[in-house]
């Protein structure tokens, strides 16, 4: 209960954590309750008239090949939640796992990962996933994407927790679990990871950001699921029929607000969340 | 040893003090209505635990409470009239330095590390309006350094190369660059050892003397203010419960948490023998009502849980905060 | 039956400091030194020293959490580093420890029962909760703590006394033979020093369990300790009992040390006695390679101080290592704990 009146307590002092988390809620029930209301069939090609602009029938227009952009944005804005979702909790698992053990045992196995993680950092990320999306022969589906994604989503998880445990391991609390008989993985798991948790949380809401960017970045490129109607799918399709000369605002500024709007309060929601990690606020009476 | 501060000037007249915090869960007065009246030249003690307002108090004086607390009433005014409390930030930032300086608790917190010593004080001068070429502010520090024992050397080191003794050395050296009249020391010695502080404390004391100006010593070793302070203020939850010299602190303590203080002090005189306090600490959130010790006081009578005692004369320049003594005197505090 | 905990000749190193193209410093935390904690026969020795004299490494290595440079910790006559499980295990229950800072050994995340509940489970010293439950009332009232006022509260709700009191508490819980305390009382108000001090008096009166207290002060080290170990850069200056060594210091060290303390006697001229002409600051002068670390700030230093000096047996019960006793036998060994019984 006291954890509860906590977190409430969190969401009224800061503004920024309360202001994402309606954000990213009014996303989620977009997509929850959009296909109660609107016909997601309309988010097929060939499905309704082509081309029009914005108005009642269809609030977000048509795009070339006859789809209705509501409907696919119904469709596409889970679909790319989804990504980011899966290829962030991927992410942040590997991250979690490689950074705990890795941070608290230390020694050869903390050398090799460091090492690796700083590698990889440097290589520009697009690069590589262009790379491995552009050699996946067959189809793309929304899953595969998602692992696309995580195969880079894991590094920077792991390098921001290893530094945390790092710190953590000498406090004075670790010293008298020790003496308190608990072993290393219980530390771990009771000592360690609960105080972490709002840290870790950050790092989610970090790295379902950077996966959902990633993604759409690669299917911008045209490297995503041509056969869903992702958030990105649908910027790919306005880039390839030049919506932006033929004057079809509509087409490209409707996935560029949603990705803001998801940005935004993903965004809001990591800092909100640092700063109730940051112990000096939290220790404050 | 003691001289009898009563014949002396007074310095800064400090009147009903308030420091609050804000807290979540309500107001905390950290500093409660504090009377004290600080005299030219002397050297004060003021005593207290963790949370007793001792530090918050001196900030106060320096004008650097940062919120959530703020200065919430009082005056202190300087034997010229003006009173600390209302400066404008210009004001402060000249009142600082020239006429009250601050030698800190952790010395190494309060020295640039990118700096070289002898530069940081000539910035520092120069920040407060000293004027003239650098090498003759240079020539100005080296006799501050001087002055509180480091060779001119020491002005081309950089805060690392110095150790923890000649760092305060160095503190001690910025804070009398301008002449202040009042030196506030917060615990200058709590992070060295006994040899090094005693030195330290040496130093500190000759500069009084040659400066002339009033020092107050804010701690909790009982032992450094017995050895330092002419007269001594002990503080209990916010409250300055009793002010006298050092000699009617230590030998004829009239507060009933004086008496325990003292008699709580370890020494080379009783061994196996353990006298603490009763009780814990008080919440500020959460105080008794009437006298804030009387949860912890053995002498505590009823009346003490309703009626809240005021500062008053017991003896000449004793001054005690408790009801025991209110029905004996009844002169009021002036 | 070996002693319950032993350290022989333990010699600590600490490298590191060192740039890419210089060395690795190297310095000497501590220098061999030698303790026996017997545990039939329950002492309360204090080992005293400045910052920087090796005094909590010693009690991190005495309670195994770095090993030493040279040397060895025993603990029932095996070495610390092969222990095996069930060996740590009783090691864990028999050698407990107390730390400084009585907020930091709290997990912010738990309640205070966490660290009293955490010992009962792992070392199975209960059989049921009810009886865990019992177990800790007994142990808080033991250190004059109220079980009501104290339990399933968040440690920033009690005061830093109470956090202490805990924690001894919790040491308790285990029947420990030893308990190494590493400075209990230098973070708690003074006006609660006094409580904590007789807590440790009673454990180890009552209780029998020996302690080694770690502290920078010698006024509470006389007022509990019986023996006192007092330590300087990295060496043993001066060992003995404590009355001795406190009422008659023999070490130059030891002397200008008490002598620096202030007592809370406002009649003394401790500010105003010239300090007698030395090097102001120790961290002025480079340490010697080899020597007594002292000479270079002793008044009474000799050529022969160049050299390290042994421990002299200065007297019944005590030893200094200092040539100005160097008529007295050499303390065969290094090992104080054969001073400790002679008094």
């Amino acid at each position: 209960m006291q954890r509860f009146n906590q977190i409430l307590y969190y969401l009224r002092e800061s503004p920024m954590l309360a202001v994402g988390f309606v954000m990213v809620s009014i996303i989620l029930l977009f997509g929850l309750l959009g296909p109660l209301f609107v016909d997601t069939s309309l988010a097929q090609p060939l499905s309704t008239t082509p081309r029009l602009e914005p108005s009642w029938d269809h609030p977000f227009g048509t795009d070339d090949s006859g789809r209705d952009l509501l409907s696919v944005m119904v469709v596409g804005v889970p679909l790319t939640m989804r990504i980011g979702l899966l290829a962030g909790a991927v992410g942040l698992g590997l991250g979690i796992f490689l950074g705990f053990t890795s941070g608290y045992l230390g020694g050869k196995f903390d050398t090799v990962v460091r090492g690796v993680v700083d590698t990889l950092l440097t290589v520009p990320g697009l690069v590589v996933l262009v790379s491995i999306a552009s050699t996946i022969r067959e189809e793309i589906s929304v899953n595969i994407m998602a692992l696309v994604v995580a195969s880079l989503a894991w590094m920077w998880p792991t390098r921001v927790i290893r530094s945390q445990v790092l710190s953590m391991r000498e406090r004075a609390y670790v010293q008298m679990a020790k003496l308190n008989g608990m072993s290393n993985a219980e530390i771990i798991w009771k000592e360690l990871f609960p105080n972490l948790l709002p840290y870790l949380a950050a790092q989610f809401a970090n790295a379902v950001n950077w996966a959902i960017l990633s993604s759409i970045g690669l299917e911008a490129l045209g490297l995503g699921p041509q056969n869903d109607p992702t958030v990105g799918m649908t910027i790919y399709w306005a880039i390839t029929f030049s919506a932006l000369i033929r004057g079809m605002w509509w087409w490209w500024a409707i996935p560029i607000a949603f990705i803001g709007l998801i940005f935004v309060g993903l965004l809001l929601i990591a800092v909100g969340l640092d700063e109730l990690a940051n112990p000096k606020q939290r220790k404050a009476v | 040893m003691s001289e009898s501060a009563k014949k002396r000037d007074v310095l800064l007249d400090i009147r009903g003090l308030e420091v609050h915090f804000e807290t979540r869960r309500g107001i905390a007065r950290a500093v409660n209505e504090v009377d004290l009246t600080l005299y030219k030249g002397e050297r004060f003690g003021l005593v207290g635990e963790s949370g007793s307002g001792k530090t918050t108090m001196i900030l106060a004086l320096l004008r650097m409470i940062k919120t959530p607390g703020f200065i919430a009433g009082g005056k202190a005014v300087f034997d010229d009239g003006t009173d600390l409390l209302t400066l404008n930030r210009e004001q402060v930032r000249q009142m600082r330095l020239k006429r009250v300086a601050m030698v800190p608790q952790g010395a190494m917190n309060s020295l640039n590390p990118v700096i070289r010593i002898g530069d940081q004080m000539v910035l520092t001068m120069r920040e407060h309006g000293e004027e003239g070429e650098r090498d003759e502010l240079m020539r100005r520090v080296e006799a501050l350094l001087d002055k509180v024992g480091l060779k001119p050397e020491a002005t081309q080191l950089y805060p690392h190369e110095l150790s923890g003794g000649m760092k305060q050395r160095a503190c001690i050296a910025q804070a009398i660059c301008l002449n202040p009249q009042l030196i506030l020391a917060d615990e200058p010695t709590s992070a060295l050892d006994v040899v090094v502080q005693r030195q330290i404390m040496q130093t500190l004391r000759q500069l009084q003397l040659d400066l002339d100006a009033t020092v107050l010593l804010v701690g909790h070793d009982m032992g450094l203010m017995a050895q330092f302070a002419e007269r001594v203020g002990i503080m209990y939850g916010g409250k300055l419960v009793e002010v006298g010299t050092v000699s009617d602190i230590f030998c004829n303590p009239q507060h009933p948490y004086t008496q325990l203080l003292i008699s709580s002090i370890p020494s080379f005189e009783k061994r196996g023998e353990f006298k603490g306090i009763p009780g814990v600490g008080l919440s500020l959130l959460d105080p008794p009502s009437g006298c804030l010790f009387h949860p912890r006081c053995p002498k505590a009578t009823e009346l003490c849980a309703q009626r809240e005692p005021t500062l008053r004369e017991v003896s000449p320049g004793q001054w005690a905060s408790c009801l025991l003594h209110e029905e004996e005197c009844d002169a009021p505090a002036s | 039956m070996p002693p319950l905990l032993e350290a022989r000749h333990i010699r600590k190193v600490f490298s590191g400091g060192g740039g890419l193209f210089t060395d690795d410093k190297q310095t000497v935390a501590v220098d061999d030194f030698t303790l026996t904690i017997d545990a039939d026969n329950p002492s309360f020795t204090t080992i005293a020293g400045e910052s920087g004299s090796g005094k909590t490494t010693i009690a991190r290595m005495l309670l195994g959490v770095i090993a030493p440079s040279a040397g060895e910790v025993l603990y029932n006559g095996r070495d610390l580093r092969t222990l095996d499980k069930s060996g740590t295990r009783s090691f864990r229950q028999d050698v407990q420890a107390i730390f400084q800072d009585p907020f930091e050994v709290y997990n912010p995340f738990y309640k205070v029962d966490h660290i009293l509940t955490t010992p009962i489970e792992k070392f199975g010293l209960a059989a049921s909760q009810a009886e865990a439950r019992e177990q800790i009332e007994v142990a808080l009232r033991t250190v004059g703590l109220r079980p009501e006022e104290t339990l399933g509260r968040y440690p920033h709700q009690l005061s830093g006394g109470q956090r202490q009191r805990i924690t001894i508490a919790r040491a308790l819980l285990l029947k420990p033979k030893l308990i190494i305390a590493d400075e209990p009382v230098s973070m708690v108000d003074a006006s609660l020093r006094a409580t904590i001090l007789a807590n440790l008096h009673k454990l180890f009166r009552d209780f029998n369990i020996s302690f080694v207290y770690i502290t920078h002060d010698l006024t509470t080290a006389y007022q509990v300790s019986e023996n006192i170990v007092v330590l300087y850069h990295g060496t043993v200056a001066e060992a003995g009992d404590v009355e001795s060594v406190i009422k008659d210091p023999q070490h130059p060290y030891t002397r200008e040390l008490i002598h620096s303390i202030p007592v809370p006697d406002p009649g003394s001229a401790w500010i105003e006695e010239a300090i007698e002409e030395k090097v102001l600051d120790e961290g002025a002068v480079e340490e010697p390679v080899g020597g007594c670390r002292y000479a270079p700030r002793c008044l009474q230093a000799m050529e022969k101080c160049s050299a390290q000096p042994p421990l002299f047996r200065s007297g019944t019960g005590r030893a200094a290592s200092c040539f100005l006793f160097d008529e007295e036998q050499v303390l065969e060994n290094g090992d104080l704990t054969q001073l400790f019984g002679e008094k």
